[in-house]
């Protein structure tokens, strides 16, 4: 089977007809001089982008526990129509991804939906406590080889555990990402602290919360000599902690959220708790700050912290509202509105952000790889500008807590293919 | 004056001059015999309380059934809502019973703004105070006892000094408070342990000091607000004695005051905590007056957000039943 991607412009460069067979590329000419035969597939590119298919380091899909507010095929089909082909399952589940038989189930159910590539990542620690160390070695030796571990949602606070943690995952090149946020300064918070919190007369959530584990963190991986990953960083101060890490050689990796690239803690003033999310939306100096990190690779990867809720945990007043966003459909658009539209990202900057960096970080050997010979056919093709209005009743989640709801985004996903084969075709899943 | 109210800051210094001046009205009429005005027949107010508060509750009764308003009163304790039924789904039933005002007290920030801006209700919504945010009913009330002892009862308080001393971090009081008093002219200070200011006070329309001395002298006004025991286990200070000594009002420190200065609190007062029996009960305290003064401003508040519109016509029969209890007339 011969499938032709025609009149394509890898990395937004010279026009090409790409040719894949058995999911891998056989051939990439000048646009309009492939060889198509009879029963070949053809797929028209349109003279637009194709870049590595979309790499999320961080999707939180519900699945086991939650599949009222989203599922692993409903968040898959997400994925996919939002250029991804690989997602990394968060496990905030219920059961909790602690072992091995719940991340190989979690695994197998991505197979299945086929979708995008579904990795589970572990807990660190059991059911999330922060007491004691999940079975990690389980997880990584496990049909789901699990490489990220993470108690998202919930901060390995115990600096000991920590440091046990960085230490142990070296032994199958895993690697712990933190979600930065200490417990005790952000006990009942609801909203970045600053004047806006006072006025409202919402608990703040301070950046020192975030930016003293941050520190911490990056001092203990430089102790034991390990890598790191930041989750969602969100502050001016992340940012320069972050920065001046890697200048030391601190083995350091960092993401952002798509909303923390663009939305501000001003949206508090509607309380309504769709723009409630953890970490907090923060000032427009840390938005800025977050795109100069981004831009300057300080900060690695945007990953979108999909966070499906049930139209209840929402619909109620801020305090009682869950905390998070979806992000998998509108994390193009937001890159492209506020990175590569401003000039401030190129698209070989946008592969590596978002497809090449996180592959590497995650350990995927057949995600985000260069669009040549011999290379998988895993590619997303983008229209960068392409208007559509934002409508979650058009979306396969299973929820609808967009903070972009009815939002008008440029920048679209064509189509999806996975190893190959199309998962999206004319922004439908295929 | 915007359909709801929710924030003080809804109100424009004509707009609040113009509830006080309503509220002075309608203190002359309930001098008389007959305190009832028939305003409101027919409409029909809602108390929604999600927290205890039976001093504001009872206030917004009786200033709804002066106005001659159906009053139907929805406590949290014993109701639904303390079976878990959620704010929307109890608006809805709110609604579904054709409440023409809900008057609500929450105990989350913004509850009542998320009620007004929801689509779950069409009625007016005035905020009987939420969560740490605000209580514009009570800076009203406050702002017309500080008119009436400090301006003859007419007009703002442009260049009056008023002191608020004691948990602003926590205090919805506070926070419409200052606004308020700002919008009107006055001069505010906060003074607390710096523990119990929220970040980013210096931005408040006001002065910030943590010296409750210096801050008294020759002020018009201080207003004194509850400092709850649970502070202290939190540590946002040593202990209440230590608080009482800084921050405490007693006699020395009331006579701080201007002459004719006067001693304020919203109450429930934690009497030898921040106020001294003596001060509390004393010729300077006007603590008591608030409350009468509150449903004047309440029935303001009412006439202004209801009274401009024409009632449905419809008559004024008791129309609820089940777990709602239509308040005792």
């Amino acid at each position: 089977m011969t499938t032709h991607m025609v009149n394509v412009r890898p990395y937004g460069e010279e026009a090409v007809d790409i040719t894949w067979r058995d999911g891998l590329i056989a051939a990439i000419a000048p646009a309009g001089t492939a060889v198509v035969s009879t029963g070949d597939d053809v797929l028209d590119g349109h003279g637009l982008i194709v870049l590595p298919g979309f790499v999320d380091l961080h999707t939180h899909l519900r699945e086991p526990g939650r599949e009222d507010a989203e599922t692993i095929a409903s968040g898959t089909a997400s994925a996919a129509l939002g250029g991804f082909t690989a997602v990394h399952a968060m496990a905030n589940t219920n059961p909790v991804a602690d072992t091995a038989g719940v991340v190989e189930q979690v695994w197998r159910r991505g197979v299945e939906a086929g979708h995008c590539d579904v990795h589970p990542v572990g807990a660190v620690t059991v059911g999330l406590q922060g007491e004691r160390l999940a079975e990690l070695g389980a997880m990584a030796d496990s049909a789901a080889r699990v490489r990220i571990f993470s108690d998202d949602g919930v901060c390995v606070s115990d600096p000991v555990l920590m440091r046990r943690a960085l230490e142990y995952v070296k032994s199958f090149d895993g690697v712990i990402a933190q979600h930065a946020q200490d417990p005790r300064l952000t006990e009942g918070a609801q909203m970045n602290e600053g004047e806006l919190s006072g006025v409202l007369g919402l608990r703040g959530w301070p950046a020192v919360a975030e930016e003293a584990i941050i520190a911490r963190d990056l001092l203990l991986a430089q102790h034991v000599g390990s890598r790191v990953h930041i989750c969602h960083l969100s502050t001016r101060g992340s940012v320069d902690i972050v920065r001046w890490a890697k200048e030391r050689g601190v083995e350091v990796t960092a993401e952002v959220t798509p909303h923390h690239l663009i939305l501000t803690e001003d949206l508090a003033r509607t309380y309504d708790p769709r723009f409630k999310v953890n970490p907090p939306l923060r000032s427009a100096d840390d938005v800025e700050a977050v795109r100069e990190g981004l831009a300057d690779g300080t900060i690695d990867v945007v990953a979108t912290d999909h966070a499906p809720h049930a139209r209840e945990d929402k619909d109620c007043e801020w305090a009682a509202g869950a905390f998070g966003m979806l992000g998998l459909e509108t994390a193009f658009p937001v890159v492209m509105e506020t990175m590569v539209g401003p000039g401030r990202l190129g698209w070989r900057a946008v592969a590596d952000r978002m497809s090449e960096k996180p592959a590497r970080i995650a350990r995927l050997a057949d995600q985000g790889r260069p669009i040549a010979v011999g290379e998988p056919a895993t590619l997303v093709v983008v229209d960068p500008d392409a208007r559509w209005t934002v409508d979650p009743s058009r979306s396969p989640s299973r929820s609808a807590n967009t903070p972009f709801l009815e939002r008008e985004m440029r920048g679209a996903v064509v189509h999806t293919v996975l190893r190959g084969r199309p998962t999206v075709i004319d922004g439908a899943l295929a | 004056m915007s359909t709801h109210l929710l924030s003080a800051a809804d109100l424009t210094r004509d707009e609040a001059v113009a509830i006080l001046d309503t509220a002075a009205e309608l203190a002359r009429i309930s001098g008389r015999t007959v305190k009832k005005l028939p305003t409101l027949r027919g409409r029909t107010v809602v108390n929604l309380f999600f927290e205890d508060s039976t001093r504001t509750r009872i206030s917004f009764e009786a200033a709804a059934k002066r106005l001659s308003a159906d009053v139907i009163t929805f406590s949290a304790k014993g109701s639904s809502v303390s079976k878990g039924e959620s704010l929307k789904d109890t608006a809805l039933t709110l609604e579904a019973m054709g409440a023409d005002a809900v008057i609500v007290r929450h105990g989350a920030s913004g509850a009542p703004h998320r009620l007004a801006h929801s689509g779950w209700i069409d009625g007016v919504v005035v905020n009987a105070g939420d969560g740490t945010h605000e209580h514009p009913t009570q800076a009203l009330l406050d702002a017309y006892t500080l008119r009436h002892h400090l301006a003859d009862g007419e007009g703002a308080l442009d260049g009056r000094r008023v002191v608020i001393v004691g948990d602003v971090l926590h205090s919805r009081v506070a926070r419409s408070n200052v606004l308020l008093l700002r919008t009107l002219g006055a001069q505010v200070t906060l003074v607390a342990p710096p523990t119990l200011l929220p970040v980013g006070v210096e931005a408040w329309p006001c002065e910030i000091s943590y010296d409750f001395d210096a801050a008294l002298a020759g002020a018009d006004a201080v207003m004194m607000l509850r400092v709850q025991a649970e502070r202290m286990n939190a540590a946002y200070f040593p202990s209440t004695n230590e608080y009482s000594r800084r921050y405490g009002l007693d006699v020395r420190r009331a006579s701080l005051l201007a002459d004719g200065g006067i001693v304020m609190h919203p109450g429930p007062m934690n009497r030898g905590m921040e106020i001294s029996a003596e001060v509390a009960d004393g010729p300077r305290s006007v603590i008591v007056e608030q409350v009468t003064n509150g449903v004047h401003v309440r029935m303001a508040v009412l006439y202004r957000l209801l009274g401009a519109a024409e009632g449905p016509g419809a008559s004024a029969e008791p129309t609820l039943s089940g777990s709602f209890e239509e308040a005792a007339s």
